[in-house]
Parts: structure tokens; sequence; C-alpha cells
């Protein structure tokens, strides 16, 4: 909520200086990279079966092993990133393109029939047993990554319309909003204008909280069996089929939690740290 | 927390009691088997899983006949019976001195009931077919009952001993669900649902009484924690183990006996007959010879499973190995697809829940893609596999294993979701089910065979293997499949 | 108060009212029919026909909407198509699976957590405070389903301590049923844990932060004296709302773990009612548990607005 230049220069100083913030930054940039590599190379085709190589401890050739059709688990993860990101990306992405203009509207039009919809429609939301209700709405439209998203997606909205329903409504009672509407402008161009900016930073660090959650809701749908379809390696699946190998191949269990953890670990400092580095009050508190 | 004190110390006095009391000499009486499925109810005349005859078939409920372990059919309920020149009246004579488990009596009355009630038109009996040519159910005596039918029916007796035709009495019919009462060696004592049930030895059984106090069916569907389960001693026996992957484990160990034996079910990769370009005989065989059978059995079952050619079980005497007609060579099945004229093919691949099909289905895809077939896999749940492909025939490509015992006769199904429905084949069927001759009937079961084999239906896979684990000290437990049960009246430990 | 209580409850049958209309259009869409789910794939075409009739489904939509409606009303929540038992005893026998775990799960996390975050708070910037906030951080990072299988391999495949899964039933004794619950109350508590210890440390904080303990530090008092005698008290209240918010998340959540470890919980009866379309059970189980999640939030505003007059007037 600070005059741009000024931030931009603090705010590069104050990441340097913020450890956390930059583990989180590399673990992030690490999965992003991974995926983003896995469209040009991996070590060996991700589904590629070589039944008689199955189950392979990790060795130099198959860096994390092989998993119970002899494929390699090292590229399985790589593309397995590229599925996690776009599904947990994607549904953040209808968290905040339904949730934000609702929260918006909401609060410009306070009491009115849509805010008191909203609220309802997002207490409704919010009562639903959320995982129970992802999976009623795969055995609906069947599994796969896009119905995944949609599941994904709808409990974000929530989230996005009462952050910015609750951060805008403290907005309008500020002078600079009064003032923009003394000059005469309606109250969506207001919201566009003046509310919106002001509401960004809040936005991108609950974005990456959502982001890291989503990561973790999509891993449990897929571990489920309703995310990603096979061959299509996914995190969550190669943690179910790791399951009964458990005794025999840990290292198929290990490295897709690992990954999972590790991407979790890396969004939620990088979240924690923007919080921090946006609102140095704050710091201190949340850690 | 303090109200459990006292309960915590009684139980841990109870336990030292217990592990004081018994001799360690004596041969238990009692066994924990596990079950990958909890059955949904208990009445096997009112219900498809094969999870309720697991639990009552042969402990709590019998037939006039039944199936032995190796498959015979015997008699059961009926110790006899005579049948007419023309083959349309069988004669049963009912075996004596049999009782319910709630203490009345059983006689002819029960089986006109039993048989009229799962033929009637309001019946919810699963396998209603198995009863269509029954056309009267006549009490002569309580020991005699006499059935007629309205054609012939060289398998009536066989038929009778499904699960679905067991009898059961008129006053616990509809309660059979929770509470099933039959004539079985044991009764049922105890359901504690999303867990296991309790059966008990009944003292005034007719027969040989069973060997075991106690059988506790354990339900445990995850096949980590049924591994576990096994290796700790929770659960004694494991019929049908949901883990092929686990057995090399059990084999190591000394404590343990792995039972390998077959069952009733073909898998096969089945193809929507009708749905073009799979409607092309060339098509339909190019996916046979893009599929290496052996690595499937490898790769999915870890070896268990016997590679078959046509919709038979190899163990079957009238078996014919036709596994070389449709033997893997990539090469021919792109030789076939350019005769068909068929390029860049997308098929869908749709896979219900069991193993065999999720491994299996991501074994097959790799494969046909090699052939430059795009198979595109949707894993289903039952209910959807049920709707799409079997009700809508909305598919492709499926993997299922038929399990039924001689189950041949589906082809002749005009409507059946595979769509194959051939006159000649029909004709071949017909044929069968007026021929009572055994050498006649081989050769004709023979010629069926040989026609889906040669029609490339679907694509036959393997033959279901039966995996099961138990303790060392367990015998008489069956080590085939010739139908979905764990019968446990031979069942005993050894000292 | 009255007022506002009554615009609450309003409102909470509202919600309820909506869900139900929600969670009755859904399972009425599903792709797959009950009865042919129950019969199986050699099925002849009449007896699932008769079967449909026999489960009431071949009635309209709206008659059995309404009939579903009324009968929760009156307390029936119909009976299972599968168990052919009513909804309610199934409900019963798994609630006293669920209910126990949750508590479990809670109690952990709760011990662990108020000591983690008291102490952090206290020690703040310590090496203490630091080893709080990264075990926190990788808590809520670690997926509970993976949680759950590292202990299965560890305490039930290798150690032979716990069995891998499933549960005896109370009757077993008091201890064998708790045994059994420990690995999965431990899976579920540990992200909770994290959470709860997040939330306490920050609170803390904050309270510390405020003027009555500024006053009571200027007094003399020191910092643990102040800690212990005012801030607890004072930041318990979000902890405690986030207590009672995982309280409801947990007896439905434990969906997957229920299935990690095989427990016959209200999560699994869900799970398994959804694959075999058993809709009956979908519909009044998730209904009870969209209940307990309106009614506790229900519960906390109302104690909430007791305590403070305030909120009674401020629109949600």
């Amino acid at each position: 909520m600070s005059v741009a230049s000024r931030q931009d220069t603090g705010f590069v100083r104050a990441a340097l200086g913020h450890p956390a913030f930059l583990a989180g930054l590399a673990l992030t940039a690490l999965f992003v990279l991974a995926a983003l590599i896995s469209f040009l190379w991996t070590p060996f085709d991700p589904e590629k079966m070589q039944i008689a190589a199955k189950l392979q401890s990790p060795s130099a050739e198959h860096w994390f092993g092989t998993d119970h059709f002899g494929r390699d688990v090292f590229s399985m993860l790589m593309v397995g990133a590229r599925v996690s990101i776009a599904v947990a990306f994607v549904a953040v992405g209808i968290g905040i393109g339904f949730g934000v203009p609702l929260g918006l509207y909401a609060a410009a039009n306070r009491h009115g029939l849509i805010d008191e919809i909203v609220m309802r429609g997002n207490d409704l939301i919010f009562a639903f047993p959320s995982l129970l209700l992802a999976i009623l709405i795969t055995a609906v439209f069947g599994p796969g990554a896009v119905n995944a998203i949609i599941a994904i997606g709808i409990f974000n909205i929530p989230v996005f319309a009462r952050l910015s329903r609750g951060a805008a409504l403290s907005l309008w009672t500020r002078e600079f909003i009064l003032a923009a509407r003394v000059a005469g402008k309606g109250s969506t161009r207001i919201s566009v204008e003046h509310i919106l900016p002001n509401l960004m930073n809040l936005l991108i660090v609950q974005g990456t909280i959502q982001f890291s959650l989503a990561v973790l809701a999509e891993a449990g749908l897929a571990y489920v069996g309703l995310g990603a379809q096979p061959p299509t390696p996914s995190w969550g699946r190669m943690l179910a089929e790791a399951q009964t190998f458990i005794s025999l191949a840990p290292h198929m269990a290990l490295f897709p939690g690992l990954a999972i953890v590790l991407t979790v670990l890396g969004l939620n400092l990088l979240g924690d740290g923007l919080r921090d580095l946006h609102d140095p009050r704050l710091r201190r508190s949340r850690a | 927390m303090n109200v459990s004190k006292p309960l915590a110390a009684v139980s841990a006095i109870a336990m030292a009691i217990g592990l004081a009391v018994v001799p360690a000499q004596a041969a238990r009486t009692d066994i924990a088997v596990g079950m990958v499925l909890e059955p949904p109810n208990l009445d096997p005349t009112a219900g498809a899983a094969a999870a309720i005859d697991e639990v009552v078939y042969a402990n709590i409920f019998q037939g006039l006949t039944r199936f032995t372990a190796d498959g015979e059919v015997v008699p059961d309920l009926a110790k006899s019976w005579d049948i007419s020149e023309d083959g349309l009246t069988y004669t049963f004579h009912l075996q004596d001195g049999v009782t319910f488990h709630d203490g009345s009596a059983f006689d002819a009355e029960d089986v006109k009931f039993s048989l009229d009630r799962a033929r009637a038109d309001e019946s919810t009996n699963a396998q209603k077919a198995l009863f269509a040519e029954i056309a009267d159910v006549a009490v002569i005596d309580p020991q005699t009952v006499k059935v007629t039918l309205s054609e012939p029916n060289g398998s009536l007796l066989f038929n009778m001993a499904w699960g679905d035709a067991v009898i059961v009495a008129p006053e616990t019919a509809e309660t059979n669900a929770i509470q099933p009462v039959g004539t079985g060696p044991f009764r049922f004592d105890d359901w504690v649902k999303g867990d296991h049930v309790d059966l008990s030895k009944y003292a005034d059984y007719w027969g040989e009484p069973a060997k075991l106090e106690k059988v506790t069916f354990k339900f445990i569907a995850d096949p980590t924690a049924a591994f576990a389960s096994v290796m700790a001693g929770d659960v004694d026996a494991f019929p049908n183990f949901p883990a092929p992957e686990n057995l090399e484990q059990f084999k190591a160990d000394s404590r343990f006996s792995v039972i390998v034996g077959s069952t009733e079910g073909e898998t096969i990769l089945a193809m929507n007959n009708k749905k073009p370009p799979l409607d092309n005989l060339k098509v339909r065989q190019a996916i046979g010879h893009a599929i290496d059978r052996q690595t499937i059995i490898d790769g999915a079952m870890f070896g268990y499973g016997t590679p078959i050619g046509t919709h038979f079980a190899p163990h079957n005497p009238a078996y014919v190995d036709l596994t070389e007609e449709s033997a893997y060579d990539p090469a021919l099945a792109q030789e076939l697809l350019k005769e068909a004229g068929v390029s860049d093919l997308t098929l869908s691949l749709k896979l219900p829940p069991p193993s065999y099909a999720r491994r299996g289905g991501e074994i097959i895809a790799a494969q046909l893609k090699e052939v430059g077939i795009n198979a595109e896999i949707t894993n289903l749940e039952w209910a959807q596999w049920l709707q799409e492909v079997f009700k809508d025939r909305n598919f492709d490509l499926t993997i299922v294993s038929h399990t039924e015992p001689m189950d041949i006769g589906i082809y002749a199904r005009d409507d059946y979701y595979f769509q194959y429905g051939d006159p000649d084949f029909k004709a071949i069927m017909d044929e069968l089910n007026d021929t009572t001759d055994p050498d006649k009937r081989t050769e004709l079961l023979q010629q069926a065979q040989r026609k889906i084999a040669d029609d490339a239906v679907n694509a036959y896979l393997f033959q279901l293997a039966k995996t099961g684990v138990a303790n060392a000290k367990i015998k008489g437990l069956w080590e085939n499949s010739p139908t979905q049960a764990n019968d446990m009246t031979e069942v005993y430990w050894e000292d | 108060m009255i007022l506002y209580f009554l615009r609450r409850l309003t409102a909470l049958l509202l919600t309820m009212f909506a869900a139900s209309i929600v969670v009755f259009l859904v399972t009425e869409i599903i792709p797959g029919d009950p009865a042919s789910f129950m019969m199986g794939i050699n099925a002849d075409p009449q007896a699932v026909a008769a079967l449909r009739t026999e489960l009431g489904l071949d009635q309209p939509v709206a008659t059995r909407y309404l009939a579903w409606l009324l009968g929760m009303l009156q307390g029936d929540f119909g009976q299972s198509y599968t168990y052919k038992v009513p909804v309610s005893e199934l409900v019963g026998d798994r609630i006293m699976v669920s209910l126990p775990l949750t508590l479990y799960a809670l109690a952990l996390s709760t011990l662990i957590a108020f000591p983690a975050g008291v102490i952090s708070a206290a020690r703040r910037n310590t090496t203490a405070d630091f080893a709080v906030i990264g075990a926190t951080q990788l808590g809520v990072a670690i997926p509970n389903f993976w949680f759950a299988m590292l202990l299965v391999l560890a305490f039930a495949v290798n150690l032979h301590w716990f069995s891998a899964g499933g549960f005896p039933g109370w009757d077993a004794g008091f201890l064998e049923g708790m045994k059994a619950l420990t690995l999965p109350a431990v899976a579920l508590a540990l992200p909770q844990a994290s959470i709860l210890a997040r939330v306490m440390r920050s609170s803390l904080l904050d309270t510390l932060d405020e003027d009555f303990v500024r006053t009571a530090r200027a007094k003399g008092l020191t910092r643990s004296q102040t800690l212990w005698r005012h801030a607890l008290r004072n930041a318990l209240i979000p902890v405690l709302t986030i207590v009672g918010l995982q309280f409801s998340f947990l007896l439905a959540g434990g969906i997957i773990i229920e299935n990690v470890f095989y427990l016959p919980g209200l999560g699994r009866l869900v799970f398994q009612a959804i694959t075999q379309r058993d809709l009956i059970v979908v519909r009044s189980v998730i209904i009870l548990l969209v209940f307990a999640v309106v009614a506790v939030t229900f519960l906390v505003d109302m104690a909430y607005a007791a305590a403070d007059p305030r909120l009674r007037r401020r629109p949600r």
C-alpha cells in the first residue's frame, strides 16, 4: 500500500535478508524449473516400462529407483511436478477469478441481495466437508485432472470472496475512496481502479498459501484415484501405487512424498515471506 | 480418562489369565480369515456381490447340490435325485434331520418356497437365469420335491449348486440380509460392520460337524494392511490375498504357506465389437497380436496367472489352448492395421478398480502404443463402469475378469456389453443346451472356443490365479476357486 | 440478543435447507444405478427392475426428495440400500470410531501444540522458537496420508508394535481399541498440531503487545509472569475457535486416514457408499456432517455474542 518505487528497492533488500523467504523461493523455483525442463528432457521416458527392471533401488542409472513397472521414478516425478503445479495454479486461478469479483461486488453493495447470497453461499461451501464434496464432484464428472481442478477451484472461490470482501469493506471507509466517490465515480469503477490495486499484496500472499493447499489437495485427490489419469504420472497416484510395495521398495513411497512436502514447504515459506516483506509489522508475530 | 483405569486393569488381568489358561499343545479351533471386500449384506439370494458367497456359501447356507473344492457338483441338501427319461422332471430326495439355525425343521416346503421365490416375477435374485427353465416345483412329501422343467437343461444340477440357489426358510427369508439363518455347519453370530463377521459351529448340524468352533471373517481392503495383518498373525488365512507382489515374502517365511490355485476368472481385454473400427476383424486381431500376455502376467500379477487364448478355463478338460492364434507379434499387428486401413487410432480404455485391470491396463496401453494405437485410460469405480461400459456401452476397450464358472454362453447374448451375438455362435450354444452326451458336449464347447478365438471377439489375457496365504498349520482350505467361496467345513489346525 | 439469535438460527436453517438440495441434486446426477451395482454384471434385467421398485428408485425426483426431507425431520434417515439397515444405525456404529479418533487426535494435537506454542512465544527468537517454527512449517507441508504410510512402515511393518489397520471394536477392550486408533490419531494430529501451535504462538505474541499486558509488565511482573497470568488466558479465545473448527474438520476429514488404516469410521462409510451408489447413506451422512459444522459455527457465534455484545450487530 506504499508508493511503488520505494517499495521495490526496499523489497529486494529486505528479501535478501530474509532466509526463510529465500529458501521458499529456491524450493519453489526448483520445482517449477523441474516441471519446465520435463517438457524438453527427462533422464528416461516416464511412461517407458521395463518389467524386467522393476522395483530397483536408487542407483547411478535410476537416481530415485524404478517403480513396479520398471519406470524411472525421477523422470516420473519431474513430469508429475507439471501436473501438480498446473492443477494447483488453475484451481487457485478459478478461486481468484470468481472469488475476487464476487467479494468486491458484495463489498460495494453491502447488505444488498448479492452480498447476502455471496455470504450465505460461502457459508454453505465452507460447511461442506471439502474432500467429500470433491469426491462427489469427481464421481459425477468422472476422474481426471480437469475435474480435480474444478473440485479444488470451487473451494477456493469462497476463500477469495471472503478475503476480498472483508478487505474491501475496510477500504470503502477510507478517505481516498470517499474522494473518488465525491468525484462522481461509480462503485464498479472505484472497485476496479482503487480497491483492487490495494488488495494485490493481500491476494498474492493468500494466493501463495492457497497454492500450497491446492498442491496438497491435488495429491490427496490423486491418491484416492481422482486426479490425472495414467499413464500421466502424478505424485499422489505414485504414492497410492507405492503403498503395497512399501516393504519391498520403500523408495517408491519416499520420493513422491518428499516432492510434495518440499513443494508445499517452499510455497508456504514463500507466502509467509511475502507477507512479512509487504507488511513488516506482522513479521514478528507470524514468522 | 479416569474411567478407563479400572477397565484397563481388568483387560490386562484378563489377558494375563487368558495367556495362562490356554494350553500350549491343543490345536486351535478358531480362525480369522481375511477378505478384501466386505459383503453389503449376507443374503446370497438377493445380491450379486461375491463377498456374500465368500462368507455364507457352504458355511451358513446350503443348496440342493454344492460345489466341492475341485469344482465337482455333489449332493448337499438333496441326498439323491431321479431324472425322468425326457430330462424334464427332477425328483429330489432330501436329507433327514436337517434344521435351520433358528431350530425350525427343514423340509420340502422350504425348497419349494426358495425356488419359487427365486424365479418369481418380482424376484431380486441376481442370477435369475439359473431358474429360467423351471416350470413348476411340487412338494410330494416332506422329504421329496419334484421340479418340472419347460425344456431339458443339462446344467440344472450345476445351477442348483450356485450360492444364489441356496435354500432359505420362509420365516427368515426377508431378514437373511442382516441375520442369515441357514442349514449349514456354522451359524451367524455377529457382524461388526466395516470390520468383521463372526460365525460359530452349529451344534445341531445334520452332517459331519465342522472341526472349527469359531470363524471370523475380517474385511481388509487395503493390500498393505492385509500384508501387515497376516504378518502380525491378526489374520490366520487370506484365501484371496490382494497383493501378489507380497507373496514372495510369505514364501520365504516358514510360518506361512502360500496356496496358489485356479479360479473361474477369465480376464479379458473386452472390445466393443459394434463400434468402428473395432467392428473390423483385422483391427481386433491386430490388438490381440499387439499384446504380450506374459509381460502382463509378470507386470500386473507378479507371475501368477495362466495365459488363455479363448474365453475358457484352462483347468477344464474341454479347454483348447489357442494362445498361438493371437501370439505376441507387434509387426503382424501393424501389418493388420495397415490392411484394415486404420492409422492414428485412438481408443478409450476404461478400467474398473481391481488391480488386474488397473495395472494390466497401464501395461496394455504401453504395448498398444508400440504398434501405434493410442489407448486413453480412464479409471472408473464399479458403479461408473457398470453404467458407462456395461449398460451404455460407451467404451472401446475395457479389462474385466469374468468370474462365473462356465460362462462362455455370454457370447451368445445379443445385448451383452461387448456386442458379439454372432448367429453361428448362438447356434452352437443352442445345440449345446439340447445335448446331454458328454463327448458331444465337449466337442461343441471346443467348437465354441475356437469360434470366438477366430473372430477375435475380445483379447483373451489370462486366467486369474487364486493366490492365498495361510498359517502353515492350517489345513483343508480350498486350493482352487470353482465358485467364490471360503468353505470352512473341512478346515482345521494341525497340532 | 434474542433477535440476533433468531437471525442466526434462520441463517442456519436456510443453510441446511440449501445444503439438502445441493446434496440431493448432486447425488441424483451421479452416473451409476444403485440397483445395477448391487446386482452385478450377470444380473437379469428383470431382477434389476424389481430391485429398483423395491428401493423406491422408480418414483419421481420431487417425491423422493420430499420423502427424504420429511423423514429426516422426523429423525428417520432412511434405510441403506446395500446394508439394508437404517442409516442411523450405521452412523451410530461408525461414530463410535470416528468420534473417539477425532477426540484422540485433537487431544494429541492440543497436547503438542500448547507447550510448543507457549515455549515458542515465551522464548521468542531463541533456538527453541526456531525449532518450533521449523517443525510446524514441516508439519503443515506433510500430507497426512503419506505420514500415515511412513508410520505404518515404521511401527507396523518393521517394528510390529501396532497393527497396520482395522479396528477390533470396543468389545475387544478399551486398550485394544485405543491401540488401533493410535497410529491414525498421530497421523491426523500432526498437521493439526502444527497449525494450532502457530496460532497459539502468534495470538500469544499479539496479546503480549496489548495495553493491559504492557501495564502488567510496567507494574513489575516478569515476562513469563505476564505470559502465564494475563496473556495466556486472552490468547486462548482464537486458539479455542481453531480447536472447535478442527473438531468438525477432523470428524469428516479423517476420510483418507480411515481408508489408509481401514477403520470403519464415518469418512470411509461415505466413501464406500459413494462407490456403491448407496445414495441414501451418502445424502444423510453428508447432511449430518454439514449440520455438525454449521452447529459448531452457530455455537461459537453465540458464545462470542454472549461475551461481546458489540458483535451482535456486526453483520458477518
